[in-house]
């Protein structure tokens, strides 16, 4: 391994700038002649719109639909057969179709001016009944979101396994209905969005706070038709971004439509409160569903129904789809069974439209089968534990095609269990539970092991029929004269460390030193397209593409080295920040100075492609590199209060191989964080007339530092066969687990009184509700 | 999230904030920490706001024989930080240490709370608890009341337009004092569901049980109370009947968190 090259426990590039707060975001963009925007945003979920009214005096301040001319809607199509079309437009047209829907777009020159300005404009709504339950939006006497559809649904799939022999004879069946509830993201930074025109570039100019700088060019250029050579989007310092910001915004487009029709900058800093109530697009699913197994919990089949509330339009480039299509793709998780069947539903209520979420789908899916897990465990009185190892495929079927066609490449699954089970302790517990603990609460230990297809490519995306499929990924390296490198690539870094592990796969190629390295990412005019940072891809895509330019490079620098050391290319040797030939060495330095200044030093037939290389990659098999993983929980819970506290937590993950062992740790706590927020917390209810119940952060509980335990990391490293340096993608899953493993602790905890839990999160409340009324179930049992 | 246009002026005495609040839609902010997000959400629309974070007569604190009395603009972390003299074991510094956070706790004040009168915060119950009367003043001159009449319900107080709190006195208790708080909250620093307070001080014979964060005022306990000075922890056996007596639309979720917050607040000083 190359001094601070793969594998190494480099501090980050990016910390010391956002340690003493000098980062840039959006925000912090000053600009002369800035004007800010507030959007006065739809208060019904459900309506009709009769007639929007400018205030006096204040109408060149106001713009709506109809200002919008030659603006397309967001049309965001899956080429998948009998998928329905959404127009979602820029600002609403005829009906609003969710609480916090754009309708007018107001200036002035601060924020508070522009609130007052909104709150000034005249809406005459007529409110319909509003479509809430994503059960009942699939009744056919619902109202409809879309009245020309007929029906709430963007798409049915199915996939038609035989279950119906299974049926007739399997020896266990274990029947649940599971939900899960719907959330909003919170990246630290909301979305923000400011934009101008630069005369010089003729370009309209889009600083966005965006994971996906290139495809929002792209999208700019078709719903406002500017050519995309006239716009240019800079992606600065992005705070978060977990899918909330892999998307193009309607207010991202009213934005850029300002500053391209007045030639002025303009800007609008989204607030946490728009983030919680148009911004809660994501998580929320039901599962109907039937397991089948044997008399020892051997899982032999899989009777599914998904439902995914999807919200009210379809998102770009993503689709409408594209939660349903990894529900029911991924719902059979890291177990070894043959028959599954399974329905989705993607449904159309009049919520904010679902964005996917670090973990896509996933979370969900993997909540759902480790509960079934744990419920045909109890079923067929085994440990949760054993029926779990038992029923992973094993390491000797790898590599494994499961029964969705899912490639699983490499790796160990049971023993990531083990392990897990191993830094909890697990024996050690089972023998303080039987124990009782002093202080009254019940202790409960539960697993979740879940596989995450991570950088999933061509194949898959087209499979899902999206709008904009990821190709190759490309980078360019380039050595400058002085010898230092510069990396571009058009993804971006949104918090998950690119700038520092991209130069670590330099240095690893080049021998160069880490701290020669710089890298620029995500500006438009400067990097190569990128389909961007989403799908756990950044590392795998990105990385290997500057793996390639790199090597390239190397051969590049090696043939003009060998020339100004008069050796042969096979002797040079790129290391330790040098380039070497035997004991003689000269630096980077001399061969950037030879290709650039002083030409003359080099042969007549020197390569003239000289020392900056963009190179495109992806896997050799582009289905996806599986990262898989478990986590463990043990919990106490308090039979009084429904308060659960963590009392110990274990990740035990296998990336393949490792780039950055403590940019690793980070992303799985990070995420298992915002899992831990799903399985106990965070949640946005919405009433029947479709209102949000959550519109601060005292109705939205975020899990803070007192709610996380520290948790015990263990790693295991088996390289994907197909990517380069045998990397796999980490940047969601820690988010997948943590309510599969919390909830099964819980039920694992109070499963001798009767309770088992099946929706999330895992209030308090919603504890206490089902272990009353577990207690009334037994009083009127004894009564009787 | 931006508040409407306002003006703002710190009041440097309780007259000239008197005399400023006089004017229409003027309200008095202490620490901010209610009022700066009902601001931001416009839920108040303010001309004016009257700063009374600094107002040197509301930062008194007064060790007197019988009371402790603490200006309106007291802040939490100083209760929290031990720089208010102690009226009752201990009981209100616990108590500040337990709300929200310590960035909200270093600007919020006892006043501004009392006076926000959120069934759901802290020292409503407390000092219902510790049977504290309030200093009222208004330009005509200030009145006493009594804790148990200043909370009217949720958010509603027996503050008259123009009125601020002054102060607030809290009776000392005897070194036989002991007390109880519980509150359950979703996590660290949040708003109870349900608090369980008391105070019971054979000395000055005073016991006092409070069911806090309820849909109003917190509620005295009168009778239980009464029982559980005579019979002590067996009392705890009526607790029950009690709170679904005193709330009778509580859903059971809710009944069952403030009987246990009592239970457990009362087993702080009965160990049963
Ligand atoms: C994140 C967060 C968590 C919190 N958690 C808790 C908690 O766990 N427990 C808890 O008890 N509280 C909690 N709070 C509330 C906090 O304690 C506030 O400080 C308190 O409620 C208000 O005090 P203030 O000085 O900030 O009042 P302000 O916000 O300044 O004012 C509140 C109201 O009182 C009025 N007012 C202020 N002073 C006076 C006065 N002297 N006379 C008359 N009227 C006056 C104002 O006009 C306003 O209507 C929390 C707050 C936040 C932001």
């Amino acid at each position: 391994m190359a001094k601070d090259g793969i594998g190494a426990r480099v501090i980050r590039k990016e910390d010391e700038r956002h340690l003493h707060g000098r980062g840039r975001f959006v925000s912090d963009i000053a600009m002369p002649g800035l004007s800010d925007v507030a959007f006065r945003r739809s208060a019904v979920a459900h309506g009709r719109i009769r007639g929007i009214t400018k205030p006096a005096g204040l109408e060149d301040r106001v713009f709506t639909a109809a200002d919008l001319t030659g603006v397309n809607p967001i049309l965001a199509n899956s080429g998948i057969p009998g998928f329905k079309t959404s127009n979602y437009p820029a600002l609403a047209t005829d009906k609003v179709r969710f609480v916090g829907e754009c309708i007018a777009m107001c200036i002035a020159p601060t924020r508070a001016e522009a609130e007052d300005v909104a709150e000034a404009v005249g809406l005459d709504i007529e409110e319909l009944p509003a479509v809430v339950d994503s059960l009942d939006a699939r009744r056919p006497d619902s109202p409809l979101v879309h009245d020309e559809w007929g029906d709430n649904l963007f798409l049915t799939t199915a996939v038609n396994g035989d279950i119906d022999d299974l049926a007739k004879t399997a020896p266990v069946k274990v029947s649940r209905e599971l939900n899960t509830g719907r959330q909003c993201m919170h990246p630290m930074e909301g979305k923000g969005v400011l934009a101008y025109w630069d005369f010089q570039a003729g370009q309209l100019v889009v600083y966005t706070s965006t994971q996906v700088p290139h495809m929002i060019r792209t999208g700019l250029s078709e719903t406002l038709g500017l050519d995309q050579a006239k716009i240019r989007v800079i992606p600065p310092d992005v705070g978060g971004g977990f899918g909330y910001k892999c998307v193009l915004q309607p207010e991202e487009i009213c934005v850029a439509w300002l500053a391209m029709t007045r030639r002025r900058p303009f800007r609008w800093i989204e607030d946490r409160r728009e983030h919680l109530t148009a911004g809660a697009n994501s998580r929320e699913h039901h599962y109907k569903l039937t397991a089948y197994a044997d008399e020892r919990g051997r899982l032999l089949g899989l009777d599914a129904e998904v439902t995914v509330s999807v919200g009210a339009y379809s998102v770009w480039p993503f689709t409408a789809c594209l939660e349903a299509a990894q529900a029911g793709g991924n719902l059979p998780g890291p177990y070894d069974f043959r028959v599954y069947r399974c329905k989705t539903f993607s449904v159309a209520t009049n919520k904010p439209p679902f964005t996917p979420y670090r973990g896509v789908a996933r979370p969900g899916v993997c909540f759902a089968i480790e509960l079934m897990i744990d419920a045909i465990a109890r079923e067929v009185g085994r440990d949760p534990m054993d029926v779990r190892a038992e029923n992973l495929v094993q390491a000797a079927q790898m590599p494994y095609t499961n029964v969705t066609g899912k490639h699983y490449d490499s790796g160990d699954y049971p023993e990531s269990l083990r392990m897990a089970a191993g830094l909890i302790d697990v024996a050690g517990v089972r023998k303080r539970q039987a124990s009782g603990e002093p202080d009254g609460r019940r202790i409960g230990v539960g697993f979740s092991t879940f596989t995450e297809q991570s950088a999933h490519g061509t194949k898959v995306f087209a499979s899902w029929g999206i709008p904009l499929v990821p190709g190759y990924e490309q980078a360019t390296v380039r050595l400058t004269p002085d010898g230092s490198l510069e990396i571009r690539a058009g993804i971006h870094t949104i918090g998950q460390g690119l700038e520092t592990t991209l130069s670590q796969v330099a240095v690893e190629e080049l021998g160069i030193a880490f701290d020669a390295v710089r890298v620029t990412l995500g500006d438009t005019a400067s990097t190569p397209y990128s389909t961007g940072a989403y799908a756990s891809r950044g590392m795998v895509m990105a990385g290997g593409a500057v793996s390639r330019a790199s090597i390239e490079l190397a051969r590049r620098i090696r043939r003009i080295a060998a020339h100004l050391m008069q050796c042969s290319e096979d002797s040079v040797e790129l290391k330790d920040g040098a380039i070497y030939s035997g004991k003689a060495s000269i630096s980077f330095a001399d061969v950037g100075k030879a290709w650039y200044l002083r030409p003359e030093q080099l042969p007549d037939n020197v390569d003239t492609m000289g020392l900056e290389v963009t190179e495109g990659y992806k896997p050799k098999v582009d289905s996806g590199v599986f990262t898989y993983s478990t986590h463990a929980a043990v919990v106490a819970v308090d039979e009084d209060t429904g308060q659960v506290e963590l009392l110990d937590y274990a990740v035990v993950d296998d990336c393949g191989r490792m780039v950055n062992p403590m940019i690793v740790d980070g992303q799985l706590i990070g995420g298992a964080v915002q899992g831990i927020g799903t399985a106990l917390f965070e949640e946005s209810p919405y009433d029947v007339h479709g209102q949000p119940l959550a519109s601060t952060l005292q109705d939205y509980t975020l899990p803070g530092a007192f709610e996380v335990p520290r948790m015990k990391m263990g790693h295991i490293e088996s390289p994907s066969p197909y990517s380069a340096h045998g990397m796999k993608g980490v940047g969601e899953g820690g988010a997948i687990a943590p309510p599969g493993a919390i909830v099964n602790a819980i039920n694992d905890a109070l499963k001798d009184r009767g309770v088992e839990l099946t929706r999330i999160p895992a209030t308090p409340e919603r504890i206490l509700e089902a272990l009353i009324r577990a207690e009334e179930k037994t009083a009127s049992e004894a009564v009787a | 999230m931006k508040p409407v246009d306002f003006d703002y002026s710190a009041a440097e005495t309780v007259d000239e904030a008197l005399t400023q609040l006089s004017g229409a839609d003027v309200k008095v902010m202490s620490g901010g920490q209610s009022l700066g997000p009902m601001l931001n959400l416009r839920l108040v629309r303010p001309s004016a706001l009257v700063g009374l974070a600094a107002t040197a007569a509301l930062r008194r604190i007064e060790d007197a024989s019988g009371a402790v009395t603490v200006g309106a603009a007291v802040r939490h972390a100083e209760f929290e930080d031990g720089k208010v003299p102690d009226p009752a074991g201990g009981m209100m510094q616990y108590v500040a240490r337990g709300i929200a956070h310590r960035a909200v706790r270093t600007r919020g004040t006892i006043g501004g709370s009392l006076a926000h009168a959120d069934p759901a915060a802290d020292w409503v119950t407390t000092l219902t608890t510790l049977d504290a009367v309030l200093t009222l003043r208004g330009a005509a001159g200030s009145r006493d009341v009594p804790m148990t009449g200043f909370m009217q319900g949720a958010f509603t107080t027996a503050l008259r337009d123009g009125e601020i709190i002054e102060s607030i006195r809290i009776p000392k208790r005897s070194e036989s004092v002991r007390w109880g708080y519980y509150k359950i909250c979703r996590k660290v620093g949040e708003f109870a569901e349900a608090i369980g307070a008391l105070v019971v001080d054979p000395g000055q014979r005073y016991c006092r049980v409070v069911m806090g964060a309820t849909d109003g005022a917190p509620v005295v306990l009168d009778d239980f109370s009464r029982r559980l000075a005579a019979e002590g922890a067996a009392a705890l056996s009526g607790l029950a009947d009690t709170v679904r007596a005193t709330l009778p639309d509580a859903n059971p979720v809710s009944l069952r968190q403030h009987e246990v917050a009592l239970r457990r607040a009362i087993q702080q000083v009965y160990p049963s």
